[in-house]
């Protein structure tokens, strides 16, 4: 009897602390991310928490939790209490707003520049002296050539790596679709580890040494320079590109129940101004305000980028036929083995 | 009687090991403890050594700031009371369980046994989500729990579900044998005696399984502490929220701060190390009182 109340007591304990941690949470923000982006808002968020402190008087303190953004959407659809998402690409916001209902299917037309407050791009990683010789995409699919790129089924950064190779190989094959098709098989035979998020594909290259390039984010790759040392490695450009749009929203379902719609809204718009713009470009993401851009102009290699819009119509369509189970990866990923 | 029995063993194996015959030939000795040490040496020292030495490469200073960093101070007092409060239950789960094995007989016991083994054969990782399944917001409770406003996953009660989980053959693991060796004659006699039921098992029962008891808990809260895999599905990642020490080991690693990363790390590890300090204090306690219990046993006789 008397363990059976313990164990009562023990338990309502740890409810009360699970209802606590909700209860107390109110001024707190938690914005669910990508992988690459912790760097750039742990000085963000300090900048918003200045800004926010100015204006109203109120203290804010925002949360992050990072990893790779297919994960990291299902963690919001499982119930994980994100006021905003600021993802790696539009489809991972899709599925929040398909699969779990926590916001409307037209999100993405809410916030300026399809709710991309920043852009970036796809670009190589190698050794320094570039022993290998990479120069394009191209030799990525030579035989001996060791590629590092995360899982496009967990990581957003992935999917667009996946897409930029497939773009280059329609345009260099005159859209021959089964020519692509063949050039990223190759591609991906080469493939040594699939991490299941850029940066723990970044780490896999720099760190443990594996691999002779890695297909990174723009901004991953001068950060991984920066840290790691510039005597290490070198970054290479390859003749075309992608335009990687990540997108950001608030959680409409979460911040109507916690009452933190105004200041989540607050927190995204703020990426838009003079300020989120200019700590956007300080941490290699482009920034959309042309004034801001020509100051970090001279630090952004000049790149010939398409979209995914018009190469592969949009986000939903690419999803469906590449990245969809028995999409086109699943099919060249088993080939490549 | 045993202690006879015992005496004459060692004599025997001395002289065993003095025959010729019967001895294995020096160089296969030196060969077995060569690999043996060297296995010890590359596969646990080397590593834990590692740890160490990577965590104090960049100087004392910033060891100390790692830890004193605040999201590693949340991780750690999330990870003391997630054990705090998953070791306890299973504590007393362990006890009942075992003491419903050993001393009584029904139906389905085997069952039972072989159910508190599960956690062992099931991956972590598939335990956290199976929680994710049950209580996530698109699981079975998932609606029913946001509309009272409360959290189970990705907030403490999950990570505490999770901890439970994994760690929950350890204790009743420790205590079944041993209670089952030990036999229901001393429970009998006190209960003719005229105990209670209460009295039986605090002044009987306990004080035989003491130090099982306390070498159960101990490998349960190793395990709480340093669990990944489940609690990593469950937690959500929310730095000063629901991250625990080796969650957060991983993000600091994933931030390239390695010395940082492997100062946490390091905590761990003293972690582990004074684990086993406790666990072979209390085999010795074990094995003093089971002497002494012998010696007694052979003064009535």
């Amino acid at each position: 009897m008397k363990f059976f109340l313990l164990s009562r007591l023990i338990l309502s304990f740890a409810l009360a602390v699970g209802i606590n941690g909700a209860a107390s949470a109110q001024t707190a923000l938690l914005n669910v991310s990508y992988d690459p982006t912790r760097e750039f808002y742990q000085d963000f968020n300090a900048a918003f928490a200045r800004h926010w402190k100015n204006q109203t008087g109120e203290t804010v303190i925002i949360q992050q939790s990072h990893g790779g953004a297919g994960k990291q959407a299902r963690a919001v659809i499982d119930g994980l209490e994100a006021d905003v998402v600021t993802l790696a690409l539009a489809y991972d916001i899709d599925a929040i707003a398909g699969k779990a209902r926590l916001i409307p299917q037209d999100w993405q037309s809410r916030l300026p520049y399809n709710s991309s407050p920043y852009t970036s791009t796809i670009v190589f990683l190698v050794r320094k002296g570039n022993p290998k010789g990479i120069k394009d995409w191209d030799d990525l699919v030579k035989p001996g050539v060791s590629v590092i790129t995360p899982n496009p089924k967990t990581s957003g950064g992935a999917r667009w790596n996946y897409l930029a190779a497939w773009g280059y190989a329609l345009k260099q094959y005159g859209n021959d679709e089964a020519k692509a098709r063949d050039f990223v098989t190759r591609l991906y035979k080469n493939v040594a580890v699939l991490d299941s998020g850029a940066r723990g594909s970044t780490t896999t290259f720099a760190e443990r040494g594996i691999g002779d390039v890695l297909i990174s984010w723009e901004n991953e790759a001068f950060l991984a320079n920066r840290e790691l040392g510039p005597d290490r490695l070198e970054m290479v450009v390859p003749s075309l590109s992608i335009l990687a749009e990540p997108p950001v929203t608030v959680i409409d379902k979460v911040v109507d129940r916690r009452g933190t719609r105004k200041i989540a809204e607050a927190y995204l718009r703020y990426l838009y101004s003079e300020e989120g713009q200019n700590l956007a470009g300080k941490h290699y993401y482009r920034p959309h305000d042309p004034k801001i851009m020509a100051q970090y102009a001279g630090q952004f290699p000049q790149v010939n980028l398409f979209t995914i819009d018009e190469v592969f119509g949009g986000w939903a369509k690419a999803q469906q036929i590449h990245f969809a189970d028995n999409g086109v990866f699943d099919q060249i990923y088993q080939l490549g083995r | 009687m045993s202690a006879h029995v015992a005496a004459r063993w060692t004599t025997q194996t001395r002289r065993f090991e003095k025959n010729a015959a019967t001895r294995e030939p020096a160089w296969v000795k030196a060969a077995l403890m060569t690999v043996a040490l060297l296995f010890f040496g590359l596969f646990l020292l080397l590593p834990l050594a590692t740890v160490f030495a990577e965590a104090l490469r960049k100087g004392w200073q910033v060891y100390f700031a790692a830890l004193a960093e605040p999201d590693a101070r949340s991780a750690m007092v999330l990870t003391l009371l997630v054990a705090a409060i998953a070791v306890p239950l299973n504590l007393i789960f362990g006890l009942a369980a075992a003491w419903a094995i050993a001393k009584f007989d029904f139906r389905g016991k085997q069952l039972l046994t072989t159910l508190i083994d599960l956690p062992f054969s099931v991956s972590p990782v598939i335990a956290g989500l199976i929680y994710v399944l049950i209580f996530g917001a698109q699981g079975w409770f998932g609606p029913w729990l946001i509309e009272n406003d409360i959290k189970m996953i990705f907030a403490v009660p999950g990570l505490v579900l999770a901890t439970v989980f994994v760690t929950f053959p350890f204790v009743a693991r420790e205590l079944i044998p041993l209670m089952q060796a030990q036999g229901r004659e001393e429970e009998e006699a006190a209960i003719v005696l005229g105990a209670s039921g209460w009295k039986t098992f605090w002044y009987v029962t306990l004080p035989n399984i003491k130090w099982g008891l306390i070498y159960g808990v101990v490998l349960c809260n190793a395990r709480a502490m340093g669990e990944f895999g489940a609690v990593s599905v469950v937690s959500g990642h929310i730095r000063g929220r629901t991250n625990t020490l080796p969650l957060h080991v991983e993000i600091l690693y994933n931030e390239y701060q390695f010395a940082a990363a492997f100062a946490v790390a390091s905590l761990l590890a003293l972690l582990a190390l004074l684990t086993l300090v406790i666990k072979s204090f209390v085999e010795w306690q074990g094995r003093q009182s089971m002497h002494t219990s012998q010696n007694i046993s052979e003064v009535i006789q």
